[in-house]
Formats: C-alpha cells, sequence, structure tokens
C-alpha cells in the first residue's frame, strides 16, 4: 500500500492551509503573478517576529498594530523589488525596522519622559542596586520599566543604534544592511547614543543612587 | 561619578524581557481585508498605458505639421533651384576667383 501524504493542518477556520509546504520565494512568486492569498500565509509566518520587533519600539497595543499593518502593507506594495537575493524574512525585517524607525521619528515629541518621577518599584530596585548591585534582579519588571524610560529619553537615531547594537546584540555590518546608514556613521552614532544614556542617568537623581 | 556600569546592567535587563511575539487572532485577515482587491503597481505597465494614451495626440500633430509644411511650403521647382545654388555656391565661388 502506498504511503498516504500527510495532509495539511487546518486554518482555524476549519479550511485546509493550501500554501503551507510552498517555500517563502515561491509565495512571493505567486503573490506577484496575481495570487493575492498567498501573501496570507507570508503573513502567518512572520508575523510573530515582526510584532516581537515592533513591540521594542512602540509601547502601545494599538501603536504596535498599526506598525505591523504598516509593515506588511509596505511590503506588498514593494513586493516586485524583491530580488530573490537574500532569504524572503530578511527583507521583510529591513521593512520592518525602517517603519520602526518611522514611528519613532514621528512619536519623538511625544515622548518627553522624565527620570525623576520614579515609580516606588523602580526607586526600590534602584536602591537594591546601590546596596548591592549583583542583588538587583535585571529579569525584575522595575529593571524593565527603567531601561523603557531611559530609551524614551534618547533621540530615535541613538535609540535604534543602542537598540539594535547593544540589546539585539547585532554587528555594525548588520545594522548598516539593515538601515543603510554607512558604518562609520554607525559607530558615531553609537558613541554619541552610549554618552547621552549616561547623561540620561547621571539626571537620575545620581547623588540618591551611585 | 561612574554611570557605565547602571547602564550596562539595564541594558542586560532589557535584553533579558525579550518582547513577545504573540499575534492577535486572525491579524492577518485584517491586513488581507486592508489589501482588498488590490494589485501590486506595475511600473512598466503604466509606462505602457500613458504611451499608448499619448498615440492618439501625437499622430494628430504629426497629421496637422505634415499638412502645414505642404501647404506652406513653396513650390518643388524653386526648391530644386535653391538646392542647386546651394550646392553649387562653392563652386561659383572657385570659378570667379583670378
Amino acid at each position: 500500500m502506498p504511503p498516504v501524504p500527510p495532509t495539511p493542518d487546518p486554518a482555524p477556520s476549519g479550511i485546509p492551509v493550501p500554501y503551507e509546504g510552498l517555500a517563502d520565494d515561491a509565495l512571493v512568486r505567486r503573490v506577484i503573478t496575481g495570487e493575492n492569498d498567498c501573501f496570507e500565509e507570508l503573513i502567518r509566518r512572520h508575523q510573530p517576529r515582526v510584532f516581537a520587533t515592533a513591540r521594542r519600539y512602540a509601547r502601545r497595543e494599538d501603536e504596535v498594530q498599526d506598525i505591523v499593518q504598516e509593515v506588511f502593507l509596505k511590503a506588498f506594495e514593494r513586493l516586485p523589488g524583491f530580488r530573490f537575493e537574500a532569504p524572503f524574512e530578511h527583507w521583510l525585517m529591513r521593512i520592518t525596522i525602517r517603519t520602526c524607525y518611522d514611528f519613532l521619528r514621528a512619536h519623538q515629541r511625544t515622548r518627553e519622559s522624565s527620570f525623576t518621577d520614579l515609580s516606588r518599584e523602580e526607586e526600590d530596585w534602584l536602591e537594591r542596586y546601590k546596596a548591592e548591585p549583583d542583588s538587583a534582579d535585571e529579569r525584575a519588571e522595575a529593571a524593565r520599566s527603567l531601561v523603557q524610560r531611559l530609551m524614551d529619553t534618547l533621540s530615535p537615531e541613538f535609540r535604534l543604534v543602542i537598540q539594535l547594537l547593544e540589546i539585539e546584540e547585532r554587528s555594525v555590518k548588520e545594522i548598516h544592511q539593515v538601515t543603510g546608514w554607512s558604518i562609520p556613521l554607525i559607530k558615531v552614532r553609537a558613541f554619541r547614543a552610549r554618552a547621552a544614556m549616561r547623561r540620561a542617568i547621571a539626571r537620575m537623581k545620581p547623588e540618591k543612587y551611585l | 561619578m561612574n554611570t557605565e556600569p547602571l547602564r550596562r546592567k539595564l541594558l542586560a535587563s532589557a535584553r533579558a524581557h525579550a518582547p513577545s511575539d504573540c499575534v492577535p487572532y486572525a491579524f492577518e485577515k485584517r491586513i488581507m481585508a486592508r489589501l482588498g482587491h488590490r494589485e501590486i503597481p506595475d511600473v512598466w505597465a503604466a509606462w505602457g498605458a500613458l504611451l499608448w494614451r499619448a498615440v492618439a495626440p501625437c499622430f494628430a500633430l504629426m497629421l496637422m505639421a505634415g499638412i502645414g509644411s505642404f501647404v506652406m511650403s513653396p513650390s518643388s521647382e524653386d526648391l530644386g533651384n535653391q538646392l542647386d545654388a546651394v550646392l553649387l555656391a562653392d563652386l561659383d565661388v572657385a570659378g570667379d576667383a583670378p
């Protein structure tokens, strides 16, 4: 008896997913030739990573969803320009990061944050850090919100370079590919961004915590 | 005042807090609805359409220019004399020389 080919997993609606076995490049080719339904499968595959990236730059969930939606609309319009030289995911992540950067620039003025109005938890975390730096838990929610405050004080360029270089730990070359910035410019911005972060920390009641 | 250790500690915290990758239910359907029946813009097709649209006006201009030049041009005999005069002007000048 010949082996029975595996049936595709059903979609949430119960309808089998017809494009599941196709590679990204094959799906892109089909979308370019007019099969728009294939784009839905591309969205389904890549939206978790796009959402995770957008959440690094936007806090509110409605802002995150707007960014993700814009990313996929841009990707659809630019698909004819996809040259199949690099994986589709890399191309999509370039669009994602540029869209996030545009978002940061558009919301620059509304993101004034104060480092003087710390919450009780944040102050406790800083006091623990002062008493014994190693005992302050990096995974604590207060530490996460302090980082968020710190990042909000930076300009979009500085924030993007710190995010990519120091938090996501990407290489300078990767950042060059993603942002289109020259390598010397990235190095200069990284240097200035670190200095800006140190200045922001210094404004944070230094006599109390440092 | 050395702020660098605290900066490093906070960045380590940011690395430890990877953002969630959860997706709202049927989000892809929402994007597909936004796309609707939108076609991928084809630059060459748009250029071709523009060229086709320009065919009739260009043809009309060509006809008008042709008719205008036919009506306003001198007779063919005059044209022949003028051509001879231009071509032979050099020889006339050479013949007149001592």
